[in-house]
């Protein structure tokens, strides 16, 4: 059951006009020893009544529970309007905006969106986005690299581990080397950085808040990448914290990349998501992905383009920053929306985030919990307790997702569970969930 | 054109904040925290004022034909955004225990069999989130490959019709390009093929149509050098759409490719984006797909990271997985049946227009074509250019071909109706071809100037590169 739109007599008179008898005869330039003589072994087609069943029973084979996991994907409330928009034919059946004048729509969006990235992370510039956090991880680091004659990068392993496991794979095949630095008391070991660290470091990439929640002390590794003339780039996965933190920027952050999934975008099972890059005014020239500028058109008006594109693969090839092409537009679109709708009401709900944060953290060490680091943290933290997989198991028949056991990430950290709190999940449901922890512990 | 910011400032926010009654139990001392104030407050209907206008200033699919070459601008069906918003698919969170998620990896596992039945590839992965993702993992396989063969090839053959992405993927993986010239009849020039085949090539890649919209007839005998050599076939799929239920790439000869689910496969382009690019492998170069795999024991499905073998990861979790939810629900209403049609349609549709448009527009390459063809500019009267017809086609309500690409065809204009156009469409698109074609020669200020009826006029791109302006300012 296709979605061709032609009648048998439509189908005549075309192949008429063409000058062929049939529709075969248009496949001719198919070696006759290839055309497939049989059909695919595929179900045949079903109608849409068919298909929404189907799927609702593949969606119903999946368990959605009162979660309090996140770990690099972020469980936020959507507002209906960024779905409304999102919605929009206009919006979600365009292409990547070439021909401008019939693009305003999303160019402008766009344009909206790098600003609002730029001004969230305290730097000069951000591109139109990225596949993913780990993606624009992976891409920062390229673009630190680029114009240097080798070198190496230093990982923070507070970093989320997938994504240094996609900058190890993108590394691997650019033939770059990769050092990692470990950590003390769930914080990037500053004295380890300061061993590691040499004239060929490239970039430091470290995360705040890292992957245990923890908010770092980026300036300190910002002064030490600077003294050795290398980039320090500030991941971050949960750009909530923005609402509340010290921007990556007046850090000392040269670029700031990471994963906008939680501004206005489910988690989806993991994608699609939202890559971000923002950086200095240096890497204007040096940035992957599509940008949006600013101009005017042949009446002086204001109108958005896409700009450098020089510095892209359909202009550039071989020789571009990146082979970036699509990216997450729709999700950049739906970011913009969440944002605009927030408004710097921002900082009360990451204010938010925070305290429901300490407060399921505080009840979960009242039940006997340990806290194992003790730095300040935003929306996710650590805690332990003896044989945490069962405990986790037993939430799970409950209805409860605990958080991520971190043990297969970090095998020292065994009986340690991430655990994050969002504005989705209330004071009561903290406390029921406290309650149903008595009945398993 | 207003933005967001140009919008006054409202007391009262769109997004309320609930209020709950518990204390904080970590303040965070003053100097961890920002104090600047970054985002517009706006009413909430000023917002949906803002971003609705904004939207009535796109052309899309679901509002005219949109005949971009090369990127398969079918209709998006509407059913398919409403199962991936399904409560069980959108809030499934990625770490969740397997047992959780049978039916997102069931889904997974169904598409990646479909999708290797449609090419004859063993096995897919559906990590990579874009064409150009798929490539790039496509490449950093090959390189794999011979890494573990201990052979040290260094170049990568690409035909000068290729899309950019294939040589920019090329270059991230730190391989060397060699450019292969095209024949006037768009084929790949065999000869020239053979001459700079070596044991230093690692691979070929090769867009199949290609980007003349042409099958490439030689497809058989490349892949026979290629392998004499022991060098790789890689398959561009972005053209499946023209040959998917018609023949299986793995046939062609080719060893792995990439597919994109947003063009072949009627996901939404969003815009840009998201896209999907799965990867589909032969056999013997399953083992190099990168991690997590989808597995499938019994009636359980499991996600597999021991894989010694593997490239590594690609992508913070599994892909884009809501967009696999629609391809998935889009080949199932399809079938095997309908995958065929639609190709047929497909091809049906553009040779159509191309009877309709190669006596009017330069041809560069007069042969029965596949999924899409490509006109240029030669011969236009008056000085006029690709560009100006491509201003003009906006006029009559339609979205320009792709223009200037492929490269090696100068002036290209690149149409792809698709097979989702019923015939009235294309013969309203023909018609204002052939108008401004007469008007090229009657009236060239008209094509020259265009557009004339949009909300802006031409767009300054040399000022925008000039004077970069990327962020608002007041």
């Amino acid at each position: 059951m296709d979605y061709t739109a032609l009648s048998d007599i439509d189908r005549e008179e075309m192949l008429k006009a063409i000058g062929v008898r049939s529709v075969d005869e248009l496949f001719s330039d198919i070696p006759e020893e290839i055309r497939l003589k049989e059909k695919l072994h595929l179900p045949g087609g079903i109608s849409d009544i068919e298909v929404e069943q189907a799927l609702r029973k593949l969606a119903g084979n999946n368990i959605v529970a009162k979660s309090f996991a996140g770990a690099g994907v972020y469980r936020h409330y959507i507002p209906a309007v960024v779905d409304d928009i999102a919605r929009r034919g206009e919006f979600f059946t365009a292409y990547t905006p070439y021909q401008p004048e019939v693009s305003q729509g999303t160019l402008t969006a766009i344009f909206e969106y790098q600003t609002m990235i730029a001004r969230l992370t305290g730097c000069d510039i951000a591109n139109a986005s990225m596949y993913d956090g780990a993606t624009a991880m992976a891409e920062a680091i390229l673009m630190a690299l680029r114009g240097k004659n080798g070198g190496n990068v230093i990982l923070s392993e507070t970093i989320h581990p997938h994504y240094r496991e996609v900058a190890l794979t993108y590394m691997r095949a650019a033939g770059i080397e990769v050092r990692a630095c470990g950590f003390r008391d769930g914080i990037t070991d500053v004295s380890k950085l300061n061993t590691l660290i040499d004239d060929a470091t490239a970039a430091v990439v470290v995360q705040s808040p890292n992957f245990f929640g923890l908010i770092e002390n980026v300036t300190s590794f910002s002064d030490i990448a600077h003294k050795k003339n290398a980039k320090l780039i500030q991941v971050i996965t949960e750009p909530l914290s923005l609402g509340l933190l010290k921007r990556p920027g007046v850090l000392g952050a040269d670029i700031a990349c990471g994963e906008a999934q939680s501004f206005g975008n489910p988690v989806g099972f993991g994608g699609p998501l939202l890559g971000f890059l923002a950086a200095k005014e240096e890497f204007v020239r040096k940035i992957p992905g599509r940008l949006v500028g600013k101009s005017v058109d042949e009446r002086g008006k204001d109108a958005y383009v896409l700009t450098l594109q020089t510095r892209e693969q359909h202009i550039r090839r071989e020789r571009a920053t990146s082979n970036i092409c699509s990216n997450e537009g729709l999700c950049a679109l739906r970011a913009v929306v969440y944002l605009s709708l927030l408004g710097n009401n921002i900082r009360t709900l990451a204010q938010l985030n925070h305290a429901l944060a300490a407060y399921l953290k505080h009840r979960l060490e009242e039940k006997g919990f340990a806290a194992p680091f003790a730095g300040h943290f935003f929306n996710e933290f650590v805690v332990c307790v003896h044989d945490i997989e069962k405990v986790c198991e037993r939430l799970r028949g409950e209805g409860y997702e605990l958080g991520i056991l971190l043990e297969p990430y970090y095998p020292a950290l065994r009986d340690c569970v991430l655990v994050c709190a969002t504005e989705m999940n209330s004071p009561d449901e903290i406390d029921a969930l406290i309650a149903a922890l008595e009945g398993v512990m | 054109m207003a933005t967001i910011f140009d919008i006054p400032s409202s007391n009262t926010s769109a997004f309320p904040v609930p209020k709950y009654d518990i204390p904080d139990m970590d303040a965070l001392p003053a100097e961890l925290l920002s104090t600047d104030e970054v985002l517009p407050d706006v009413a909430e209907i000023e917002a949906v004022r803002h971003y609705t206008n904004l939207s009535r200033m796109n052309y899309s699919v679901d509002t005219q034909m949109y005949p971009l070459g090369s990127c398969t601008m079918k209709y998006n069906p509407k059913l398919n955004e409403r199962v991936a918003s399904l409560d069980g698919f959108a809030n499934l969170h990625p770490l969740t225990q397997p047992a959780n998620a049978q039916g997102a990896l069931a889904l997974m596992w169904e598409l990646a069999s479909s999708l290797a039945e449609i090419t004859g590839m063993k096995e897919f992965t559906l990590a990579p989130a874009a064409g150009a993702h798929g490539e790039l993992t496509g490449v950093m396989i090959i390189k794999k490959y011979f890494e573990e063969k201990g052979e040290k090839r260094r170049v990568i053959l690409i035909p000068d019709s290729a899309h950019g992405t294939n040589p920019a993927s090329v270059a991230m993986c730190g391989f060397e390009v060699r450019e292969i010239p095209s024949r006037s009849d768009g084929d790949v020039d065999i000869n020239a093929l053979a001459s700079a085949l070596d044991e230093n090539v690692a691979a070929m890649m090769l867009t199949n149509p290609n980007t003349l919209g042409l099958f490439d007839r030689g497809v058989l005998d490349i892949s026979k050098l290629l392998h004499s050599k022991g060098a790789l076939f890689y398959a561009d799929g972005a053209n499946l759409n023209a040959v998917m239920g018609m023949a299986k790439m793995r046939d062609m000869g080719f060893d792995l490719m990439h597919i994109n689910l947003h063009k072949t496969f009627s996901t939404p382009h969003g815009g840009g984006g998201p896209g999907s690019g799965p990867v589909g492998v032969r056999d013997d170069l399953v083992k190099y797909l990168p991690v997590p795999v989808v597995m499938k024991d019994g009636e359980k499905y499991r996600l597999e990271y021991d894989r010694p073998s593997s490239i590594g990861r690609v992508h913070s979790f599994y892909g884009n997985f809501l967009v696999c939810v629609r391809a998935y629900a889009y080949l199932k209403r399809l079938g095997a049946t309908g995958i065929r049609t639609t190709a047929e349609t497909a091809v049906l549709n553009a040779n159509y227009l191309r009877a309709r448009l190669k006596n009017a527009y330069n041809c560069p390459v007069d042969r029965i074509c596949m999924h899409e063809f490509v006109l240029n500019d030669k011969g236009l009267p008056n000085g006029l250019t690709t560009n100006d017809v491509a201003k003009r086609i906006l006029d009559y309500g339609f979205h320009a071909p792709t223009v200037y690409f492929p490269l090696h065809v100068p002036g290209a204009i690149m149409i792809e109706p698709t097979e989702t156009e019923s015939k009235q469409t294309l013969d309203a698109f023909a018609d204002a071809m052939l108008a401004i074609r007469t008007e090229c020669s009657e009236n060239p200020g008209m094509v020259h100037d265009a557009p004339h009826t949009l909300p802006v006029k031409k767009v300054d791109a040399v000022l925008a590169a000039r004077k970069p302006v990327l962020i608002w300012k007041k």
